[in-house]
């Protein structure tokens, strides 16, 4: 059969009609699903929320009270993890960018490196971190120091956990913001006579510094949200205190939400607490997520 | 060749490859001290190649090999115990693009300054001042220093960028198509500039517009195809080249 021109424009214009309408669709029943989700949260959860549950240890096998040392936990569980993971990040990057031979086969396998473990299930990190860190590191920094208190599970080990769990997200968003820098500008500094490093340090970090904070911001949203990485290596589903050193344990807002959800002695009484802890680490993600919006549009107007 | 001047850079049998592909054919020319050579040629036959090997700028780029010799003052720049940093410094560049540091126009200038040395305030203001009255830049920025050098215009950005280099008290100013972005005015600026400069500094500017080559250099190299067809005296080269291809691209014939 044999169209016409004008047979073809129009079943291409219906087709094009169609694509529009799918996608628009998709679009919709997205920004349906994610409101539906987060207005029932707050219908849920909204009227367990409030300064003292933000404040308050939990009480009664966790069917009352706040979420405090969770909150506090997770807290300081990624700012230790920033801590640790984001300098090792940026330094592999500033390796990768400015040092290695792109094609050596260092470079290359250190990059492979990067990519296979952005893809490892979480999981697999939580039993690195237990035989790596608790085992290797943590034992024998026990037997040489002759102390007990690394050998186990704490907030030392799960934050270095979950840096090496947040290394490619670091990497990967410094290693782009690094080479977003314009070649010219680091040639202008080279011909000035300043060593790499001189350039690195006085034009490269301080023209990538947005890339660098949004990748650290990113790893910290990645991690804040992250649990099965860190079951073996130091939560603890109950605590009366906070941890006082690193060693210690720690409680922490996504665990304690699987706590609250599955190991509670009375499921249903704790269903307003579950939607409050679940309105709290969304409101956390959030907050990370327009930390960096603000940080990178304030530093792209400069 | 360029008898009449002590010679200051000096390139003997040069050759150039970038991995596989060979730039430069065995180059042989002398460059004399405190004039201004110019290269010209078509696009691709190898100008910024040569220059960026005299302050070894081509090192940064993986798998660039070369042979043969590269002087300045006599000595080897590629040979082992050369300081890239140390020759750099005796070596500016000013490249076409001229980006600013997004830094303030006191601290573009004082960037080469403070790198290694520690120089006081007052010298570097003293610096600062005469850097910039040399590239005819003083009388319009002195009352915002430090301000961005990024709220400059076009022409004023590439003049900071010849402060900059002159800053360090260099030898040499190699300079790579600096006009090519510039509207006339600033043009004809930097060019009084060169001209100005030659008087302390060994100049080597690239240029494609030959128009310019005639007005501001003394020596002029024809390059095509990696290879350094003519070198002579400007006004030899321009009025009677020894060489046709010399001729066809000087009338137009070519490129
Ligand atoms: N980084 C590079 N890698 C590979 N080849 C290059 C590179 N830079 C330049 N070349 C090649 O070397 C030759 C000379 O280039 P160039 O020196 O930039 O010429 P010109 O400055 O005269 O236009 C060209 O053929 C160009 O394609
Ligand atoms: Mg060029």
């Amino acid at each position: 059969m044999i169209l016409t021109s004008s047979q073809i424009s129009t079943s291409r214009r219906l087709l094009g009609l169609f694509a529009v309408l799918i996608a628009l669709t998709a679009a919709v029943a997205v920004l349906g699903v994610i409101l539906g989700m987060i207005s029932s949260f707050v219908a849920n959860g909204g009227t367990s929320l409030s300064w003292s549950f933000l404040s308050e240890f939990p009480r009664n096998n966790n069917t009352e009270g706040g979420i405090w040392p969770a909150l506090a936990g997770t807290t300081f569980l990624v700012l230790l993890m920033t801590i640790l993971g984001v300098p090792i990040g940026t330094a592999t990057a500033i390796y990768l960018t400015e040092f290695a031979k792109q094609d050596s086969w260092f470079a290359r396998s250190v990059r492979f490196a990067v990519n296979t473990l952005a893809g490892v299930p979480s999981i697999v990190f939580g039993l690195f971190g237990v035989g790596f860190f608790i085992q290797f590191m943590g034992g024998g920094i026990d037997s040489w120091l002759g102390t007990s208190s690394f050998g186990d599970g704490s907030l030392l080990w799960s934050s270095a956990t979950l840096a090496v769990l947040t290394l490619p997200v670091v990497i990967v968003s410094v290693e782009e913001a690094l080479r977003a820098v314009p070649r010219d500008l680091r040639e202008a500094s080279l011909a000035l006579g300043a060593t790499r490093w001189q350039t690195i340090i006085k034009v490269v970090i301080p023209n990538a510094v947005t890339g660098i904070l949004t990748g650290s911001i990113l790893a910290v949203g990645r991690g804040a949200g992250e649990v099965a990485a860190i079951l073996f290596v130091g939560v603890t589903y109950s605590s009366e205190v906070l941890p006082s050193n690193v060693t210690e344990k720690f409680m922490h807002l996504g665990y304690h939400l699987f706590v609250l959800s599955t190991q509670s002695p009375d499921v249903d009484k704790t269903l307003p607490l579950q939607y409050a802890t679940t309105l709290v680490l969304l409101g956390l993600t959030f907050l990370l997520n327009l930390t960096a919006i603000l940080i990178r549009s304030r530093l792209r107007k400069r | 060749m360029a008898k009449e001047y002590p010679v200051k850079i000096e390139a003997h049998n040069f050759n150039f490859h970038y991995g596989a592909k060979q730039a430069l054919f065995n180059i042989n020319l002398s460059i004399p001290e405190r004039r201004v050579t110019a290269f010209i040629g078509p696009s691709g036959c190898g100008k910024s190649t040569f220059l960026r090997s005299m302050n070894r700028m081509n090192d940064l780029i993986d798998g660039t090999r070369v042979d043969g010799h590269m002087t300045i003052d006599g000595v080897d720049v590629y040979s082992k115990d050369v300081d890239v940093v140390t020759l750099r410094r005796r070596v500016g560049m000013v490249f076409q693009k001229s980006i600013p540091f997004p830094k303030s126009i006191y601290e573009n200038i004082t960037y080469g300054l403070t790198l290694n040395d520690k120089v006081t305030k007052t010298e570097l203001d003293h610096i600062v001042e005469s850097s910039l009255r040399k590239s005819a830049l003083w009388e319009e920025v002195k009352d915002r220093l430090h301000h961005s050098a990024q709220g400059l215009s076009g022409g004023q950005q590439q003049r900071l960028c010849i402060a900059r280099a002159v800053a360090i008290n260099p030898e040499i100013l190699l300079m790579d198509e600096p006009c090519s972005a510039l509207d006339p005015i600033s043009t004809g600026k930097v060019e009084e500039l060169i001209t100005e400069l030659k008087d302390s500094y060994t100049i080597v500017l690239v240029t494609h517009n030959m128009q310019q080559a005639g007005r501001v250099s003394d020596y002029t190299g024809f390059f095509l195809m990696g290879s350094l067809i003519e070198f002579d005296r400007t006004r030899t080269l321009f009025t009677s080249p020894a060489k046709k291809e010399t001729e066809d691209y000087i009338t137009g014939r070519f490129g």
